[in-house]
């Protein structure tokens, strides 16, 4: 990290101006993180009274708990499902949108604005839609629909209300890299007789795929953590473990049940997750760079 | 234009409105059902079109609340959340700006540390640490406050490193300038660095009340005073009433519509900087 070739030369200034944002991060970023991992170390007897070191023990029960790992499947059925979904639909609109030559910036405001709105918001607005007995689109289905009972259905209309709003991010970063392919390529391809299909998949998909690999792992982000609003706001989690994704099961098992050396585990769990997306995301931020 | 393409550019825009009236579906299934009476509801006839309850159904929501089902009044927590949206994105702009400017502008002591230590945060959602940082803020003693809803989310690497990028592409010839007049480094920052990024910052905060608006997790767990509710946290409770039987879909609907409307104004109304805030936080 390097800094200007001209500097100031003050020592202390600095110092202070670092000082707010270092003393932010370490009482609410540091502290709770070295927190959890002591606590993923703990356990607390059954009174809650006092708790014993026991290592590794908590890693070692909530791999061994089948309920974990229905859980880990959940979250990734989950996440590839929002992923997949809005980088679909995403792609399909902006790549509509960047052959409209005219109103193109109306089309933008026009598929954008669903970023603004807040998951748990999007989720209440689906559990009514679904409603089984009195929801629109529920009745739309017929009586087959009854999410509060079946568990796939209930796992649909969470990644149904997670998509819906994540469409208009993948819909703005798809179009802007759309955009940014120079014309003279897509008019080469038009003077060799591609026709706008073959276009599209031999000439600016591969272009674009960088976007494209960047948006996957944005999406997976945020399908496993700002999705909680979604989750809490409509299933809790259920029919049974149907809906339960790994940071719904650390607020579960940390809030509610009070197994708190096994909800810490599971924060470590999950911190090992978004450090390794974190890196890929930096790797190809690098990549990008680079060339 | 020869036929064949008018034809072609018409059934393009034809599918680009489809799509994007597809997307507005959910919301305005979502009015209409605001606009609706309890009765409708009941018998199961809600339908596609308004019904002629919306003004009193807003304002029940707005001002009256509707105590027989737990809901207090909706403008307060419009309010709770409009100043925690303010807190959080005001306040990660405050303590990022003066930490990117040391960080470009300074050779000094664990630089590097200070550095580092910024980018972890990148990789601590709440969500990740949700546990902890509540028995930290409990042990502060900041459950139910304006600071425990906010701080904890103030700190930010992505607005750092936004604002390092854009100090790095200002031209060190106008630091030169200011060090051969004489200026101190707090009068180049206020005076040179801070006007030059005015449209970064503008951006960038679209972004961040977006976000501080959309909370949920966090205020949903350091508040338990009804003073303290946000929009976005009262909604569930109330939707937790509806789903278990009582007929008040028309007001959980009302209220979600109230929660979406600002920060959805704030996206349409200032769609230039939220698009180039988004593009930029991201690389």
């Amino acid at each position: 990290m390097q800094a200007k070739r001209v500097v100031f030369p003050h020592r202390l200034l600095p110092a202070l101006l670092v000082a707010p944002q270092l003393a932010v991060t370490a009482v609410f970023f540091l502290w709770p993180a070295a927190e959890a991992l002591w606590q993923s170390t703990l356990r607390e007897d059954a009174f809650g009274l006092k708790s014993t070191f026991v290592g590794l023990a908590n890693f070692r029960d909530l791999f061994a708990d089948p309920d974990y790992l229905v859980v880990i499947g959940t979250t990734l059925v989950f996440s590839f499902a929002v992923a997949g979904l809005s980088l679909a639909l995403g792609l399909a609109a902006a790549a509509l949108a960047d052959r409209a030559r005219k109103g193109a910036l109306l089309y933008q405001t026009l598929f954008v604005w669903p970023y603004a709105v807040a998951p748990a918001v999007a989720g209440v607005i689906f559990l009514y839609l679904f409603e089984p007995s009195l929801g629109p689109l529920a009745r739309a289905v017929g009586p087959a629909w009854n999410h509060k009972l079946i568990g796939w259905q209930a796992l649909s209309m969470v990644v149904m209300a997670a998509s819906w709003k994540q469409v208009a991010y993948d819909f703005l970063f798809f179009l802007a890299a759309l955009q940014s392919i120079p014309r003279s390529l897509m008019e080469a391809a038009e003077i060799d007789a591609a026709g706008p299909f073959r276009r599209f998949f031999t000439v600016s998909l591969p272009l674009i795929a960088p976007t494209g690999f960047f948006l996957l792992v944005v999406n997976l982000i945020y399908a496993f953590f700002e999705t909680f609003g979604v989750i809490h706001a409509t299933t809790l989690g259920g029919p049974g473990l149907s809906t339960t994704t790994m940071v719904f099961r650390v607020f579960r098992d940390g809030f509610i049940d009070q197994r708190l050396g096994a909800s810490a585990a599971e924060s470590v769990v999950l911190l090992l997750v978004v450090a390794a997306l974190t890196v890929v995301q930096f790797r190809f931020v690098e990549r990008k760079v680079h060339y | 234009m020869p036929p064949r393409a008018n034809l072609r550019a018409i059934a393009l825009h034809a599918a680009l409105i489809l799509g994007a009236a597809a997307l507005a579906v959910p919301i305005w299934l979502a009015f209409v059902a605001a606009t609706r009476a309890s009765a409708d509801f009941v018998a199961g006839d809600v339908g596609w079109l308004p019904g002629p309850h919306g003004f009193a159904n807003f304002w029940t929501v707005l001002a009256a609340g509707d105590s027989a089902d737990g809901l207090p009044p909706a403008w307060p927590m419009l309010l709770t959340t409009l100043v925690v949206a303010l807190l959080i994105a005001l306040g990660k702009i405050a303590v990022s700006l003066p930490a990117a400017f040391a960080v470009t502008y300074f050779r000094f002591p664990f630089r590097s540390l200070a550095f580092w230590t910024i980018f972890l945060t990148l990789m601590l959602p709440v969500e990740v640490r949700i546990v902890p940082t509540f028995q930290v803020v409990a042990d502060l003693g900041l459950l139910n406050s304006w600071a425990g809803l906010s701080l904890p989310l103030i700190a930010s690497a992505t607005a750092t490193f936004l604002f390092r990028q854009t100090f790095m592409s200002v031209p060190d010839e106008l630091t030169e300038a200011a060090r051969i007049d004489a200026a101190g480094p707090l009068r180049f920052f206020f005076d040179v660095l801070l006007p030059l990024s005015r449209t970064n910052v503008a951006a960038l905060f679209v972004i961040l009340f977006i976000y501080g608006w959309n909370q949920y997790l966090w205020p949903l767990m350091v508040t338990t005073e009804p003073r303290f509710y946000t929009i976005v946290v009262g909604i569930q409770r109330l939707a937790l009433a509806a789903d278990e039987g009582t007929a008040v879909w028309h007001y959980v609907m009302a209220t979600a519509i109230l929660a979406l409307v600002p920060p959805v104004a704030v996206v349409v109304g200032m769609r230039k900087l939220f698009v180039r805030g988004l593009v930029e936080t991201e690389k």
